[in-house]
């Protein structure tokens, strides 16, 4: 099984007013899993469908290894599909859903049988064959359609939220079944998610989608570390917003001098985009800053300080350093000096966003 | 009988009364049970008492004898059971690919389909035979030689009447549209025949392989209404001038008092008999998965 490479060109698909693809460009490099980050309702689950078939394009075309795809019927198509839903049939057993396809292509029993244990073995579920799906659990059901959408051998992996419906600690072992399976058979997957840790952790590349539109692709770190635009550095982690002011190539904020990154607004008054952890904050009963809120997160805690001038501020810092700042305590905050990226001031929120994170 | 088959239908499937329910509601339930029990049973009791009480004789099953060798008997029964697999098969080839399609790729589509179907229900069977009569009388000389005119005579053989068939897949829309509805509503159709798609399977697999597996039961009760349907329709076969179970029946009661009443209590048993086949047919299969 080798993985093909997989170009989304000018895609669009419009829903009567509601434009679900805006002119999508994204290549997929044969044997890499990307994962497709987003909003709800930016497009992701259409860009999949346009690949597996399901909807077809206004315009733009869908190319695999360079042949365009875009008006071959889902049936003739190279790509197998897990779904955001239950999707087995359940008058089948799970060992004649994974076969499904085989006995489309009219295998004899015996190989389909042998095949049939041998993909139930790689997801997981030897003994499980007999079961129907009512009889298994949802995250076994969803291994079982893996499975089923492996069986084909297809060039190309596409997983549609396969692991939403599960509970936390299910979907994180599954993801990491997925991401283990997927290198080992060098697929190319492409992996629609709105959980940006999901997307970070198992993804090669991740591509963050706004309104139909790619916003930005790069490798994990690269999304995180140096997002292109302030929507993506907003969607994927925790972001401070501090009031800052541009001089030339520099802003000033909460007392400091840091280089300005990406694009800066006309306004010289702006937002300056700050991670919680490259938030630096030493006890100290002298300083200016006050913790408001402590909360503990296991490996690390994240605290909430009101500034001098009275902006508050996300920090996270390991847990044994935070002993000695429990709320009221007075510390000093500094902020890394590396280049940071500026927004538009938003009028009301002078504060940090509390997303997920 | 068509008057007694929609009491029959909601029993069928209906899950195992829980135990342990409160007194109260297992009391009335026993109540209702037993006042539907006394008005259906004890008119059918009654004719029964009438068929077989011989004034002479006493006890005698003699008019249900006289069913089986009565002039026509075998030919209406045939006939009906004919029109009603061929209705069944009709109205099924015709609704389930168009509800699938309006499900998949036209969802605005559906109150229209909805409509249509519905439509029969409003339209009095007997406004509905006087129009197919005028137009199967209606038949200019200059066709008399067309494919036209041969067809208008083709589906008025008496042996096999086609127009019958036509007729009844009308009245039977509504019914069928809503069991199939109820069937369709149940699964995750989309989902299903996309998954299907994505194994390569063509339409006609995902039909005979996906949808109809997983649609038993809806197709089981949609056959069912259809086929109970088929065997009361009285008006439209009466006036067109055909001879099925239900016209056989009001012929050969006129002369006979036991033999009618008789005759009425074996096409109820008969029609009981064929939904109960239909019904486990239907259901077999889930229970087995
Ligand atoms: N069949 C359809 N008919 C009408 N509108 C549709 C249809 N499918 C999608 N849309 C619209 O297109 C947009 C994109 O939908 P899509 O399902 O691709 O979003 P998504 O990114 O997968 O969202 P989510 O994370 O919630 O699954 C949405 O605004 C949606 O309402
Ligand atoms: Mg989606």
């Amino acid at each position: 099984m080798n993985g093909a490479r997989v170009e989304f060109r000018g895609l669009r698909r419009t829903f009567g007013t509601t434009v679900a693809l805006d002119g999508l460009d994204l290549t997929v490099e044969p044997g890499e899993l990307i994962a497709l980050l987003g909003p709800s309702g930016c497009g992701k689950t259409t860009a999949l469908r346009c690949v597996a078939g399901f909807e077809s394009p206004d315009a733009g075309a869908v190319l695999v290894d360079g042949k365009d795809i875009t008006r071959v019927p889902a049936n003739r198509r190279d790509a197998g599909m897990v779904f955001q839903s239950y999707s087995l049939f359940p008058n089948l057993n799970a060992r004649d859903n994974v076969t499904f396809g085989l006995r489309v292509r009219k295998v004899p029993t015996a190989k389909r049988h042998a095949r049939a244990a041998e993909l139930l073995e790689l997801v997981g579920l030897p003994s499980q064959g007999e079961r129907y799906p009512h009889q298994l659990s949802g995250g076994q059901q969803q291994r079982v359609a893996l499975a089923r959408a492996l069986a084909l051998e297809p060039q190309v992996l596409l997983l549609d939220e396969p692991l939403s419906a599960l509970d936390a600690k299910v979907r994180v072992t599954l993801r990491e079944e997925i991401r283990r399976l997927q290198l080992s058979l060098g697929i190319t997957t492409i992996f629609v998610t709105h959980d940006q840790e999901e997307a970070l952790s198992i993804a090669d590349h991740v591509a963050v989608l706004k309104d139909g539109r790619l916003e930005q692709s790069g490798p994990p770190a690269e999304i995180y570390d140096r997002p292109a635009t302030p929507f993506v550095a907003e969607f994927v982690g925790t972001m401070n917003h501090l009031p800052g002011r541009v001089t030339g190539d520099e802003v000033e904020v909460a007392g400091q001098r840091l280089p300005v990154h990406g694009q800066r607004p006309d306004s010289p008054d702006v937002d300056v985009l700050v991670r919680p952890e490259t938030v630096l904050v030493t006890p100290d009963p002298e300083g200016e800053a006050v913790v408001v809120t402590s909360s503990f997160r296991g490996a690390s805690v994240r605290l909430r300080l009101r500034l001098a001038g009275g902006t508050e501020i996300l920090a996270d810092l390991p847990g044994h350093d935070a002993a000695r700042l429990a709320p009221g305590e007075h510390a000093r905050v500094r902020l890394v000096e590396r280049p940071v990226l500026v927004a538009p001031r938003t009028a009301a929120v002078a504060d940090a966003v509390p997303a997920a994170g | 009988m068509a008057a007694l088959t929609p009491t029959v239908l909601p029993d069928v499937g209906a899950p195992a009364a829980p135990t342990g329910r409160p007194r109260r509601v297992r009391v009335w339930r026993g109540i209702v049970l037993v006042v539907a029990a006394v008005y259906f049973l004890v008119p059918l009791l009654a004719s029964f008492v009438f068929t077989v009480n011989d004034p002479v004789q006493g006890f005698s099953l003699d008019a249900y004898g006289e069913i089986f060798s009565a002039e026509g008997f075998g030919q209406s029964l045939l006939l009906s059971l004919g029109l009603a697999a061929a209705t069944i098969v009709t109205v099924l080839v015709l609704t389930l690919p168009a509800m699938l399609a309006v499900r998949l790729s036209a969802p605005r589509l559906r109150p229209v389909m909805e409509i249509l179907c519905t439509l029969p229900l409003v339209v009095p069977p007997i406004t509905f035979v006087a129009g197919i009569s005028t137009v199967l009388r209606w038949g200019p000389d200059y066709l008399s030689t067309t494919p036209l005119y041969q067809t208008f005579i083709a589906v008025q053989n008496p042996a096999f009447p086609v127009v019958l068939v036509i007729a009844d897949v009308v009245l039977a829309l509504p019914f069928v549209y809503r069991a199939l509805d109820a069937g369709l509503g149940a699964m995750d159709v989309r989902t299903l025949v996309e998954a299907a798609r994505n194994c390569g399977a063509s339409w006609p697999h995902v039909m005979f392989r996906v949808v109809i597996p997983n649609l038993k039961s809806g197709l089981a009760s949609a056959s069912f209404l259809t086929l109970a349907l088929v065997l009361g329709e009285y008006t439209v076969a009466r006036l067109l001038g055909f001879q099925p179970f239900s016209v056989w029946i009001v012929t050969i009661s006129g002369a006979n008092a036991a033999l009618s009443v008789a005759v009425s209590i074996f096409s109820l048993l008969l029609t009981w008999l064929l939904l109960l086949v239909l019904s486990t047919a239907g259901t077999r299969q889930r229970s087995g998965s």
